[in-house]
């Protein structure tokens, strides 16, 4: 026995360009759908998880700009200014300090880094505060420095493998030609981390031949007000002060401006599909006019007819629409590049989040569309007169 | 059983007005007939004499504009009411079977599923093995999973003719049945109506220009101007 659906389908097979290319435009829009949403929520939670694993909520560093400051801190930035490292003895009087620590970034030139040399980033830290404020690190050989002047050095998880270094090796800090020893390396933490050499904080200031600081990194007792201290660390001189709260919200707005041109985008694409769907739609309809009169003068009812023409509409909607999902999750990691190349700044992580919700939501929100533009051809296929048809072509 | 219990159909001043622009045109104009079960009608007349008007007014394709029609007892047209698409539908579907110059089969589905279709919107009961018996019967089965493009037009006229057929209907409405065909597979065609008549005792109300086919039926009724006159 044959069914209304198996009508439908084979209707669509008749013109098979035709269809294709309306389903090429549905799955287009419903990719682009997916995948926006997608990196809405994906990239606030991989933003969120990259301030988490800074590890410190507030950052007090010598004057410049605020912005540029936060980003080279977040990519292991390089070139910033100095300030004493009695600061840090200031600070941690306030009440609403739990913990804090002093940094020296360093940058050196490494003439063997890539093809014609590059930027090797060196973070000194304190092996007495430093660990504290990452206790997520987990070592994937070693441990810590032994103290805070050792010849020693702690790798991230790329670091190492870019150097090829295992604990125990020696490394050399380019442009000092200074050889220090691997004692531990980590394990990825998929943030920058992963990619910074620590030493302690007198090796690296030695090394430089600097004695100050260009960062104190500041963990905020639970529940302490953020703002307050804030307020307080700004009235100490020549510093500025770094609220990742803040950086995050600067961060989400350049990202929402970028968001509302996308989904216009999307919108319009969508729009575009919908046309098409409802084009192809009637088009099939206008030239089954005699068919459609036939199958009512089979017994098939104005309704019949209807359901038959939605179907069509249905059909093409629901394959373009997991055609489109498929495509989204099968390039999640494309569209990921491809948005780290456009935005101004990208955690680390995936930043293109989709799940089933996500997927179910999109695939009902592209099918309700979908049967709203099939209403009219099908209205109209519905109502077509069986004589009027038969008659057409005498 | 009476005579009067046999009538299967009654038309009484069936009438049928068409405007063209200001000008009326009386396409059927005040037709009266009775045709019983079982009997084979055939119309017959020159082209635009109101053929295919009046049959789809017997039909229930068509509200007219005038007259009364009764189908097996129920009245269906008269008193000025105008039946709507789907109590047309319901008629239609209840009685009866169609078959045009043009086969109209769906080029997309096969033999069998074009036979089969009328039965995906309205189904009466019992009749799931006619599609096979149909088109056995018609010898048709060798050919039941082609697709139209396949087949002759003589053979697409069967593939009609078994899905007119597929709901049972007690009247078969053929308009020109054979206007596409050459004269041999018209003969066929006319062969396979007579059967259905003479075998299976259903009820044929056919056109035809050809008077070797339209004497097959018993009676023989002239249309002229929009007028019936039996022979
Ligand atoms: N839909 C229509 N609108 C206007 N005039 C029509 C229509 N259908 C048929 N006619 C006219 O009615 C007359 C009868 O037509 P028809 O019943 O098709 O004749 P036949 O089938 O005998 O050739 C013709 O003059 C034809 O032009
Ligand atoms: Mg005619």
């Amino acid at each position: 026995m044959i069914t209304p659906f198996q009508v439908a389908y084979k209707n669509l097979l008749r013109k098979k360009v035709r269809t294709l290319l309306t389903l090429v435009g549905i799955t287009l829009s419903t990719w682009v759908l997916v995948s926006l949403f997608g990196f809405n929520r994906g990239y606030e939670k991989a933003l969120n998880r990259d301030i988490e694993n800074m590890g410190y909520q507030l950052m007090v560093m010598a004057k410049g700009c605020p912005y540029e400051a936060a980003t080279m801190m977040l990519q292991g930035g390089t070139g910033l200014r100095y300030m004493d490292q009695s600061m840090v003895n200031d600070i941690i009087k306030e009440a609403e300090v739990d913990k804090i620590t002093p940094i020296l970034m360093q940058a050196f030139f490494d003439p063997n880094k890539g093809e014609s040399g590059g930027i090797a980033g060196y973070f000194g830290v304190d092996p007495a505060t430093y660990p504290a404020m990452k206790p997520f690190f987990r070592f994937r050989s070693g441990g810590w420095f032994h103290d805070n002047s050792a010849p020693e050095v702690v790798m991230g998880y790329e670091a190492a493998e870019l150097e090829q270094r295992e604990v125990g090796d020696m490394t050399l800090v380019p442009e000092k030609n200074v050889q220090l020893k691997v004692v531990g390396i980590l394990e990825r933490t998929g943030t920058q981390d992963d990619g910074t050499i620590f030493v302690p904080l007198k090796t690296l200031q030695r090394i430089a031949g600097i004695d100050k600081i260009t960062t104190i990194g500041i963990k905020v007792k639970k529940d302490a007000d953020i703002t307050k201290l804030e307020n307080k660390l700004y009235q100490l001189k020549d510093v500025q002060v770094v609220s990742f709260s803040q950086v995050k919200q600067t961060i989400m707005k350049l990202i929402s401006t970028a968001r509302v041109m996308v989904l216009s985008i999307a919108i319009v694409a969508i729009l575009i599909a919908m046309a098409g769907v409802v084009n192809t739609v009637l088009m099939s309809v206008l030239e089954r006019l005699q068919e459609i009169g036939i199958l009512k003068t089979m017994g098939a009812m104005p309704g019949d007819i209807f359901r038959l023409v939605w179907t069509e509409t249905l059909i093409l909607c629901s394959i373009g629409g997991i055609a489109g999902i498929g495509f989204a999750f099968l390039f999640a990691r494309a569209t990921d590049l491809l948005m780290r190349r456009i935005l101004p700044y990208a955690p680390s992580g995936g930043l293109v989040a989709i799940d089933g919700k996500l997927a179910l939501l999109t695939l009902g929100s592209i099918i309700t569309t979908g049967l709203l533009s099939g209403l009219y051809p099908a209205w109209k296929a519905g109502r077509v007169r069986p004589l009027e048809s038969i008659r057409r072509d005498g | 059983m009476t005579i009067e219990s046999n009538v299967l159909l009654e038309a009484r001043g069936l009438t049928r007005v068409y405007h063209r622009g200001s000008e009326k045109i009386q396409a059927v104009d005040g037709v009266s007939l009775t045709i019983r079960r079982g009997e084979f009608v055939s119309f017959m007349g020159p082209s635009g004499s109101g053929k295919t008007t009046l049959v789809n007014l017997l039909g229930c394709l068509d509200n007219p504009s005038a007259g009364e029609l009764d189908i097996a007892g129920r009245n269906i047209f008269g008193g000025g009411k105008i039946l709507g698409e789907r109590d047309l539908t319901r008629v239609r579907r209840e009685l009866f079977g169609y078959i045009f110059q043009n086969f109209y089969l769906i080029p997309t589905l096969t033999v069998r599923e074009n036979v089969a279709l009328p039965l995906a919107f309205y189904r009466k009961p019992g009749v799931e093995t006619e599609v096979e018996r149909l088109l056995a019967m018609l010898g048709m089965e060798h050919r039941m999973e082609h697709l139209p493009e396949q087949i002759s037009g003589g053979e697409m006229q069967r593939v009609a003719i078994a899905r007119a057929l597929v709901n049972r209907p007690e009247i078969l409405l053929a308009d020109e049945p054979t206007g596409n065909l050459d004269s041999k597979r018209s003969g066929e065609i006319g062969e396979i109506l007579k059967d259905l008549n003479r075998n299976a005792g259903l009820t044929i109300v056919m056109v035809s220009h050809n008077p070797e086919l339209a004497r097959l039926g018993g009676r023989l009724v002239e249309m002229r101007d929009g007028q019936a006159y039996e022979t």
